[in-house]
């Protein structure tokens, strides 16, 4: 157990990682190590394969080759390297916008409570909001409400192929920070588009201007925050219900021995919506009584999960690094992926039991696997599909290799830019005002955005709640998705009686007189588009200031790995707000005047800059020095609480 | 006597990342940290250098070897074998960076440091277990072993 235990704080995670050690069964953590040592080269981010003259290397000791065979320098191969990726997890958000943009137009009813859990269709859960977005877009609200969600919906799509102008969403960020974004010429034209130039400038003989690659990587990353992820939130909201606090649990303990257990994992809620109500249909219900089970478990991981939980307070069996460990419980009948995050190694461990894996998605597709494709016309019947497909499955699995450990944690998720306006100011004088004064008071120091991955390089999910730990200690809300918030969620952060066992005596005050919890779970990592928003709330309440950068706020991605969290890294940057990756830092040491550029000279182009920092309790210092920074610059009193 | 470990090559294994070179520059920094060593002031320099020829990759560092032409050649005395190490040490306080010892070895494995003006030559990671190259290869083409050992392999 010594082994396991460096390898995650999370009990349950130790558990089964011993177990998949007895079983001889390799983990992520397992070919981390068969990958030692990693190239140095790729670390630095100064080996550059694009094109065939290659691929080339910058000595980053000085007296090698200092250029590629193009004449490309350190500068321009890591800012090349990186804003690749920038343009790769704006793909990924984006491409999931699109989708759900699409189904949008399939909707034919709105909700009413007589649908309810009955409906296999989808149905305008939000009509408020559908009818707030469509004003946005100029679509005429007096009609019927299937007719404004297909408009939108074709408004929506047009955000994608626009060629010029500015993308409509962009008009939510604060006048100032338009600006900024004028100036620099890298306010979002198309969604697409973005993608496509930035790809553009990185190939052989384009740009070899590290702080133009970097200008354009931003305004890409611009188009998913403010653009393909946005939507994602919004239609999803639209479709599938607006969040509003609810309970649930996290954390491998929440497989069921007795009963089927489905697994959903990835990042698209479209077809795991209909999955949880596809668990409630009676006659699958039926089926899996004949097979001797208790019922149906539906449970989820990563950000599928997340959605599922936000919306239904649906289980969630863990984060990233749980997934395979998820299947080595040996009790999960079914793990169903759409896109994003699966590992390629599900495959090989869902071998070793009778575990089905099913691919739903045609972009994310195992050789050898169960392929359902999902199409949102038939969602529900794909959904019940897949479900069956467990129950029958449930039969075959070896009780004597089940072991599915106790730990699980309750928490509170659900909450939206929406829910803060009516948590904080009550339903019927909805504002942002109880906040900001919260913050001009200085009860509240500032606020943190915690989000991202994790990674088997960091002792999982430690760096996170370490450093959330810290924050809320020091009076400061924080502001969690994806991967982050289920690590915190796992270790009881997520609840409101954690206030009073770590917050400081400001938040616990505010968590007190509203019961919420001192850390805020916003959902999946598509959702860090509802930390813009609400952002540019509170600058239109006042008092804190004329733009994002002028906000007591920091973010931050502890245990990154992934490419989408160097786009939202960027999109949170270009917003104004001051962003520090913990984990390794971006691959681009090997070039030291990007490093520079990204660290300090950013912050006189947008007004914030990137940091990287390897300790939880320094970065919660680095993050609240720069709260304080911007406390001062307001003019605001010291935090209350607070001697430091 | 005389049979410590030696640095070999698989030349048929070696891919030519480089990775070699990284580790040695790394082990010789201040902070023994990649990206810290790349924020020091004097950036260490490796003492290995991998070099193509016929479509093979060599790795090139100090071969130690016992009857060695840097130590005559050395008029500063700065070099001596040490036959219990099987090793060339070299006291960098007595070198005078006349490049001698660089133009004498068959193997052109001594790399002049422009920048100090004294040659860098591999020292095996001096108090190390074992040179910092051996486990920083991905393919295992590094060898770390007795001559004896390597003879019976």
């Amino acid at each position: 157990m010594s082994d396991v235990k460096n390898k995650s704080i999370d009990l349950a995670t130790q558990e089964v990682l011993q177990k998949a050690r007895d079983e001889n069964i390799k983990t992520a953590w397992d070919r981390l190590e068969q990958q030692q040592p990693q190239c140095g080269f790729g670390e630095l981010g100064v080996c550059c394969t694009v094109c065939n003259m290659g691929p080339c290397r910058i000595d980053p000791f000085g007296e090698g080759a200092q250029v590629g065979v193009c004449g490309a320098n350190a500068d321009t191969i890591a800012a090349r390297n990186l804003v690749r990726k920038i343009a790769v997890g704006a793909s990924a958000h984006s491409d999931h916008g699109r989708d759900v943009a699409h189904a949008i137009a399939l909707v034919n009813k709105t909700h009413s409570p007589a649908s309810a859990g009955h409906s296999h269709d989808y149905e305008i859960m939000d009509v408020e909001k559908l009818k707030a977005l469509a004003r946005e877009f100029n679509v005429d609200t007096a009609q019927p409400d299937e007719k404004i969600a297909r408009e939108t919906s074709q408004k929506l799509l047009a955000e994608f192929g626009r060629q010029d102008g500015e993308l409509v969403f962009t008009k939510r960020a604060p006048k100032k920070r338009r600006e900024i974004w004028k100036k620099l010429n890298i306010i979002p034209r198309g969604i697409d588009r973005e993608v496509v130039e930035l790809l553009h400038t990185t190939t052989m003989g384009v740009d070899n201007d590290y702080k133009n690659l970097i200008a354009t990587g931003m305004r890409c990353a611009l188009s998913d925050g403010w653009g393909g992820s946005m939507v994602a939130t919004d239609v999803q909201d639209i479709i599938l219900g607006s969040p509003e606090p609810i309970r649930g649990k996290v954390n491998l303990g929440v497989l069921k021995e007795n009963c089927v257990n489905i697994v959903v994992h990835g990042h698209e809620p479209v077809l795991s919506e209909m999955a949880v109500r596809a668990s409630q249909d009676p006659e699958l219900i039926k089926l899996a009584k004949s097979k001797g089970a208790e019922g149906i478990n539906l449970a989820g991981i990563c950000c599928t999960a997340n959605e599922v939980l936000m919306r239904h307070g649906i289980a969630v069996a863990g984060n990233f690094l749980q997934q395979e460990l998820a299947i080595i419980t040996g009790a999960v009948e079914v793990m169903m992926v759409d896109v994003q995050c699966i590992m390629p190694a599900l495959q090989e461990v869902a071998s070793c039991y009778h575990t089905k894996l099913i691919t739903t998605n045609s972009k994310a597709r195992f050789p050898g696997v169960i392929h359902v494709e999902f199409r949102p016309e038939q969602a529900y019947e794909t959904a019940k599909e897949i479900i069956r497909a467990g129950i029958e499955n449930f039969s075959l699995r070896d009780k004597a290799r089940v072991n599915i450990p106790k730990h699980e944690m309750d928490l509170v998720a659900g909450f939206t830019k929406e829910v803060i306006f009516q948590i904080l100011g009550g339903r019927y004088r909805a504002t942002y005002k109880p906040l900001n004064e919260a913050i001009i008071s200085g009860r509240l120091r500032g606020l943190a955005g915690v989000v991202g991955c994790c990674n088997p390089k960091q002792v999982h999910d430690y760096f996170h709640t370490t450093l959330v730990k810290e924050l809320i200690k020091r009076d400061v809300l924080v502001l969690q998705t994806g991967c982050s918030a289920i690590a915190c969620a796992k270790q009881g952060l997520l609840v409101p009686e954690a206030a009073k066992e770590y917050a400081g005596k400001g938040l616990q005050e505010i968590c007190a007189a509203v019961g919420i919890p001192p850390v805020l779970h916003l959902g999946s990592c598509v959702d860090n588009s509802r930390i813009l928003t609400a952002a540019s709330h509170i600058i239109t309440e006042g008092g804190l200031g004329e733009d994002l950068s002028d906000i007591p706020a920091a973010g931050c991605a502890p245990e990154w790995m992934s490419e989408k969290a160097i786009t939202i890294g960027f999109y949170f940057v270009a917003s104004g707000v001051y962003t520090i990756f913990g984990a390794s830092p971006f691959a681009t040491l090997g070039s030291r005047n990007l490093t520079n550029y990204l660290t300090r000279e950013l912050e006189g182009v947008v007004g914030a800059r990137f940091d990287f920092c390897d300790d939880p309790i320094k970065m919660a210092e680095l993050m609240i020095a720069h709260i304080d920074k911007k406390r001062k610059a307001l003019h605001l009193k010291p935090a209350m609480y607070q001697e430091d | 006597m005389g049979n410590a470990k030696q640095l070999y090559y698989d030349v048929e294994k070696c891919l030519g990342c480089r990775s070699c070179e990284i580790a040695c520059a790394v082990a010789h920094s201040i902070s023994r940290d990649l990206f810290k060593a790349l924020q020091e002031e004097a950036l260490s320099l490796p003492r290995k250098r991998v070099l193509g020829a016929s479509g093979k990759n060599y790795p090139v560092s100090c071969r130690h070897c016992k009857d060695p032409k840097c130590v005559d050649a050395c008029m500063a005395q700065a070099l001596v074998y040490d036959k219990e190490k099987s090793q060339v040490i070299h006291d960098e306080t007595r070198c005078v960076g006349c490049w001698m010892c660089v133009m004498v070895c068959p193997y052109g494995a001594i790399r002049p440091n422009k920048k100090t003006k004294i040659p860098l030559r591999c020292d095996k990671c001096k108090d190390k277990d074992e040179p910092a190259c051996v486990a920083a290869c991905p393919t295992g083409a590094i060898i770390y072993i007795e001559e004896e050992e390597l003879a019976k392999k």
